[in-house]
């Protein structure tokens, strides 16, 4: 490796940070989210309005000429951080990075893609949110023209206007919503719902070849889902270091008795080491180079370090943590669900074993 | 305005004047002090020019293209991370004078006299007395795990001037010499078989107040300065993949394949992650420094890197399978340079234990995180206003 990645956030990063977190404070309150996540519209379609359309951010990896923002996966990450910080019930990983990546794949889906860019529209890739880079995935069948099949496990697929849909003849197919069927299943991490699609004879349009689509599409989901877990992480670092200073017990802080002290410090130096981690692999996708390696490394450290902050989070705030009321559950789930998605810790290791030359016995 | 043209050309100056070809290693290594190039952003006169830090490596690659000796910094650690940032905040003219340019040349060679038996975590609570007897201070106790002392001219030194003020207050700081006939250095063998550090006994050390460094009693303080460099000095490498403990271990897993279980392949995997993770974070921070955007992941680095060299050469070892049994050289030997990665995965294993000891204990660099970085409440103390002599030991 000649070149080392640039770990930092620039000016205009911090800025976009900023703005976002300020949409975020406005527009999404915890309660809110819970009380939202179990009604019948568990996504909020006017916070993505004002993010995907208002801000613009959902075009933020389409080329100017192809209707987008022109920036990179590098700023992309930077609002995930924020959305994970957040638990924000909104299609952006779904929509403004994997299927608007797939897209980018496609011969002939520019003008979904620039319908995704803009916000009017939002999309998702039907395959299996659990899917790594480079797994075996689902495909329908395409029969006289039309496809066959079901499709479970597809996450934000219940506020997609449009599907993308692999097919057993290796297209990859646009299938407008309204022309499946679309049942929500029971999801653990409610603030993105997986629901089963399925075609019964529903009319698509090929964009390209599936394979190279879905590869890249799962790989930029991997890389930028550390910045995800990044903010998740962060939040529940943040919240608990907060809870901790200001809960007392024995006639003191909480925070001040070093057996917590020190569970705490060690999660911040993992949520340290998750940045870098998670900053590597959002320059190795902006770059292209290094990126399988970078985002194997990403996704095989992001989970765990995820998954132990909000468990951790949830111990330490005692038995609030453990209630419904208390936002921590949010979190928890969202790290859990996202340590499956787009490939386990273990898939992602297994990958780099190839990767980095080493191999299994 | 020196700028890093400036440097190269003032660089290409000082190797016309002195062809490294035919001068003496330490005549060059002089000459280059003298010229302001041997750390940039000490001031003119003491070695620098009074540049930014970061201007350093133009001069190095300048002067180590064209074959010119450097002052073999690995040898003379103390000395250039520790001593000197000290000195130079706190020595006078005269101190600087006389001390910073052999320093800086490897000349004279500096060791550490802080650690003692009953002063590890708690440093503060150092017992080694110094007592005013006319312009000198006559100097007496027993220091640990020096490394170097045996190789040194000189000493930075810690010693209890008041024992009847608490611990914090009592302190100050001295420059000892190595060679006064009060110093003994015994070695202390260590659980891998050689002596890399010392411990000294000090007997009636006589130092004249001239080699007081900062103010009397303000020790504790001045010590802040050598510490935090040494900090500094941690967090400061930058590594390539696959660069520290973690590459003896991938190399002998690719050449060797008899050795692989599939227990081993996820524990190495996992290992190799996190060390790679760990290099991205130095390297995070490096580049902070280097944008001027210090942050406090510093901290935790040497936190990471003491887990990391643990858990890798254990799994080493285990990888060796019978060889694992074995363990290259037991002698007592005292070597000059410290090397983690040299020698042997046993060695490697045994050496490891100590990078969470030494520098800070991994136990006690967590408490500083949580309060300096996290801001949590510090324990309830009960040292903090009883005089040193009236202190528990």
């Amino acid at each position: 490796m000649s070149t080392q990645p640039d770990l930092l956030y620039s000016e205009e990063e911090e800025a976009l940070r900023a703005a976002v977190r300020d949409l975020l404070t406005d527009h999404c309150d915890v309660a809110g989210v819970i009380a939202r996540v179990e009604s019948a519209s568990p996504h909020d379609p006017s916070l993505w309005k004002a993010l995907a359309d208002g801000m613009g951010l959902a075009g933020l990896l389409v080329p100017e000429d192809r209707g987008g923002q022109g920036a990179t996966p590098r700023e992309a990450a930077v609002v995930l951080e924020e959305l994970g910080r957040a638990v924000a019930p909104v299609p952006y990983l779904t929509s403004a990075v994997v299927a608007t990546e797939a897209l980018l794949a496609c011969e002939d889906g520019d003008e979904l893609l620039a319908g995704l860019a803009s916000g009017r529209r939002t999309g998702a890739l039907a395959v299996g949110l659990h899917t790594a880079p480079g797994a075996a995935f689902t495909t329908v069948r395409l029969q006289s023209g039309a496809l066959h099949g079901r499709l479970t496990g597809i996450a934000d697929a219940a506020v997609a206007d449009v599907l993308l849909v692999p097919a057993d003849d290796g297209g990859l197919y646009a299938v407008e919503a309204d022309a499946v069927t679309l049942t929500p299943q029971t999801s653990l991490d409610l603030t993105r719902p997986v629901a089963e699609v399925t075609l019964d004879g529903a009319r698509g349009h090929r964009l390209g070849d599936a394979e190279p689509a879905v590869r890249r599409a799962l790989r930029a989901g991997a890389g930028l889902l550390a910045s995800e877990q990044l903010g998740v992480a962060d939040w529940a670092l943040t919240e608990t270091v907060r809870y901790l200073k200001d809960r007392k017990q024995f006639n003191r802080p909480v925070g001040g008795f070093q057996a917590l002290k020190h569970r705490l410090a060690q999660l911040w130096l993992e949520v340290v080491h998750l940045r870098a981690a998670a900053r590597g692999a959002a320059d190795a996708l902006a770059t292209g180079e290094d990126a399988d390696v970078a985002v194997a490394v990403a996704q095989a450290y992001a989970a765990p370090v995820a998954v132990r902050a909000a468990e951790e989070a949830l111990q330490l705030h005692g038995g609030i943590g453990m209630t419904w009321e208390h936002p921590v559950h949010l979190y928890l789930k969202r790290a859990k669900a996202d340590s499956i998605a787009y490939g386990t810790a273990g898939a992602h290791r297994e990958a780099l074993a190839g990767l980095v030359d080493l191999r299994a016995p | 305005m020196t700028d890093a043209a400036e440097l190269r050309r003032r660089a290409q100056e000082l190797l016309a004047a002195h062809p490294p070809a035919e001068t003496e290693r330490l005549d060059f290594l002089r000459a280059r002090f003298d010229a302001g190039l041997a750390w940039v952003h000490f001031p003119e006169g003491l070695g620098g020019l009074g540049v930014p830090r970061s201007l350093q490596v133009v001069v190095d690659a300048e002067l180590e293209a064209a074959g010119a000796p450097d002052n073999d910094p690995r040898r003379i650690g103390i000395g250039l991370g520790m001593a000197a940032p000290t000195i130079l905040q706190y020595g006078t003219e005269e101190q600087k004078r006389r001390f910073l340019k052999p320093l800086w040349t490897g000349e004279e060679v500096w060791c550490q006299l802080f650690s003692e038996p009953g002063a590890g975590s708690d440093l503060a609570a150092l017992g080694t007395r110094a007592v005013r007897e006319g312009e000198d201070w006559v100097v007496n106790g027993q220091k640990v795990w020096t490394s170097s002392a045996h190789l040194a001219r000189w000493a930075i030194l810690i010693a209890r001037t008041d024992p009847d003020v608490p611990k914090h207050r009592g302190i100050t700081y001295f420059l000892c010499d190595m060679t006064d006939p009060g110093v003994e250095v015994r070695p202390l063998r260590q659980i891998t078989g050689e002596a890399e550090f010392n411990e000294v006994f000090l007997t009636d050390v006589r130092i004249p107040d001239s080699r007081r460094l900062g103010e009397v009693g303000d020790g504790w303080r001045v010590a802040q300065t050598t510490l935090n460099n040494e900090r500094v000095a941690i967090g400061g490498m930058r590594l390539p993949r696959e660069g520290g403990m973690i590459g003896p271990v991938a190399k002998t897993w690719r050449e060797r394949p008899a050795l692989r279980t599939h227990d081993l392949h996820q524990r190495l995997l996992k290992l190799w992650v996190e060390a790679e993770v760990a290099r991205l974070t130095g390297e995070r921070l490096r580049q902070q420094l280097v944008a001027g955007q210090p942050g406090p992941e510093g901290a935790g680095m040497k936190l990471a890197f003491a887990r990391l060299n643990q858990e890798i050469s254990g799994l080493e070892v285990e990888l060796r399978g019978e060889e694992g049994l074995l363990y290259d050289d037991w002698t007592m030997r005292r070597p000059e340079l410290v090397d983690f990665t040299g020698r042997d995965a046993g060695y490697r294993y045994l050496r490891s234990k100590g990078n969470s000891i030494e520098g800070g204990t991994s136990e006690v660099l967590l408490n500083i995180v949580a309060e300096r970085v996290l801001g949590l409440p510090a324990e309830p103390r009960t040292d903090k206003d009883v005089a040193w002599k009236d202190l528990s030991r």
